[in-house]
């Protein structure tokens, strides 16, 4: 039988690795002792009801907010660097380059103010292009790709509707070739049929490009079809986690039960 | 290709009086390459629960799985994606797809995963819907709105794509007109010949008599019910 076909899980390091991470807002509990490794490829999903700490976590791993103890471990080019213990310069450097965040709500994301084009091209000005026409060619590329007609770069993006914007606030964080994406409920304020586009645009740029992705959605039905994983946390704990269909098929915990059982089928 | 050894499931309801429900004991069972093996039963006696527990989206209490020498039971998750990437196959009774993407998309999106260029992916995609007479005015559709028996030759085209050594085929020839059963059983056949170990629920008994060299009764798997 040809072996060639069998494909081996590769001996790598992983992209990130989560030691013990925890953030309390004084006595109240945000995250406590989160702990993961994520590899090169892989789309994690987190869920949880609101105030579950999903998105303190998120906060947390993007460098957005201190945790008060723990470790976020990212394999830079440099080596595995811990960039809760980094250079605010370095951290910021990394947010620009290797990593990428896209906010539930656009205008969270996206300088509204500015032109299509200049969002996009912006993110590229920010790493060092400098050359006008490679900066507006790429960003009409990405434009493209996600979607938003070449007759819409020099529009603002408040003339866009909610999808377009979020499009947009995708293509404006992966114009750089980010490794590593942390997305906070992407497709929470869009209407279902906008949602399904998004999400195989966001599936086919996972598979295309490589990226590792960290995904906090409350929504099961997302974390379906685009997370390889899923982590369960309730009241700043994580309480199940695993592969995604396994979670969601013979969930263990007694929370992840009831969060199964109470989804609404159509 | 496939070994089963001293397997068994229960299932902990933690919202029902934290009930433990005993579904399946001491399971064994192997399959070589080129193997076909069907498993009978009648319902609710634990052939999807076995086929679940081999694709890795049950988890099991005691036992090992072993699939191409991994063993389902005890991987980490990433192990368990990248065998079902390149190694083992599922052809599921539902189809499972993000809504509005287009038929052939869905059908080499399997390839495509496995770094297989786009062009020749589509066109593996468009051979295998052609040959499961899904009519090409479709291929540019997403599945989503297709009958019934258009599904699953959709997702039979999705489980067929890539030459899996190790294939779980559930009622694959379910709601299948009689050209299309055909089509089916013989792209089955042709998966044996090439060396796929397969387990299938057939509830088709002439189908099972064709493709099955041996039958095991889930029913001896079952936890004896205490009187």
């Amino acid at each position: 039988m040809d072996l060639s076909i069998y494909v081996k899980v590769k001996v790598q390091e992983p992209l990130l690795s989560v030691q013990g991470l925890s953030k309390f807002y004084g006595k109240r509990i945000g995250c406590d002792a989160v702990s993961f490794d994520l590899f090169p490829g892989e789309v994690l999903g987190i869920v949880g009801e609101s105030g579950s700490g999903k998105s303190t976590l998120l906060s947390c791993l993007a460098g957005h907010l201190a945790p008060d103890s723990g470790k976020v471990i990212f394999d830079t080019a440099q080596g595995p660097r811990d960039t809760v213990v980094m250079g605010e310069a370095e951290r910021r450097r990394l947010g620009r380059t290797d990593w990428a965040f896209v906010h539930q709500n656009p205008r969270d994301g996206l300088r509204m103010g500015v032109s299509a084009g200049g969002n996009v091209g912006e993110r590229l000005m920010a790493v060092g292009a400098r050359h006008y026409g490679d900066i507006r060619g790429q960003a009409l590329d990405w434009l493209g790709r996600v979607e938003i007609a070449a007759d819409r770069i020099d529009d603002r993006p408040t003339g866009f509707s909610g999808g377009m914007q979020q499009r947009l606030q995708i293509a404006r964080n992966l114009v750089t070739g980010p490794r590593l994406v942390f997305m906070d409920e992407p497709t929470g304020g869009l209407d279902v049929s906008v949602q399904a586009r998004l999400l195989d645009l966001l599936r086919g740029l996972v598979r295309q490009m490589g990226l590792s992705a960290i995904i906090v959605t409350h929504d099961l039905a997302v974390v379906r079809l685009l997370a390889d994983r899923l982590m369960v946390m309730k009241g700043g704990h994580v309480v199940e986690q695993g592969l995604t269909d396994q979670v969601l098929d013979d969930p263990q915990h007694a929370y992840t039960q009831l969060l199964v059982a109470s989804v609404l089928h159509v | 290709m496939i070994k089963i050894s001293n397997l068994s499931k229960s299932f902990t309801l933690h919202n029902q009086g934290a009930a433990v429900i005993p579904v399946m004991t001491g399971a064994h069972l192997s399959v070589a390459p080129g193997e076909c093996l069907g498993l009978v039963g009648a319902s609710g006696s634990g052939k999807s629960t076995l086929m679940r527990l081999i694709w890795g989206n049950y988890v099991a209490a005691t036992g090992s799985i072993l699939v191409g020498g991994v063993d389902v039971a005890r991987a980490a998750p990433r192990e368990i994606i990248a065998l079902r990437r390149g190694t083992l196959g599922y052809v599921s009774q539902f189809l499972r797809v993000v809504p509005r993407v287009p038929t052939v998309d869905v059908v080499a999106e399997p390839l495509l995963t496995l770094g297989v260029a786009q062009s020749e992916a589509r066109a593996r995609a468009e051979h295998l819907l052609a040959q499961l007479n899904i009519p090409e005015r479709l291929w540019s559709l997403s599945p989503t709105t297709f009958s019934g028996g258009e599904q699953q030759r959709v997702n039979i085209a999705r489980g067929f794509v890539h030459p899996y050594p190790a294939m779980l085929l559930d009622e694959p020839t379910a709601s299948l007109d009689a050209v299309n059963r055909e089509v089916v059983l013989t792209l089955i056949e042709a998966a044996k010949a090439r060396g796929a170990a397969i387990i299938g629920i057939f509830h088709d008994e002439a189908a099972r008599a064709r493709l099955c060299d041996r039958v095991v009764d889930v029913t001896q798997f079952s936890p004896a019910v205490p009187a």
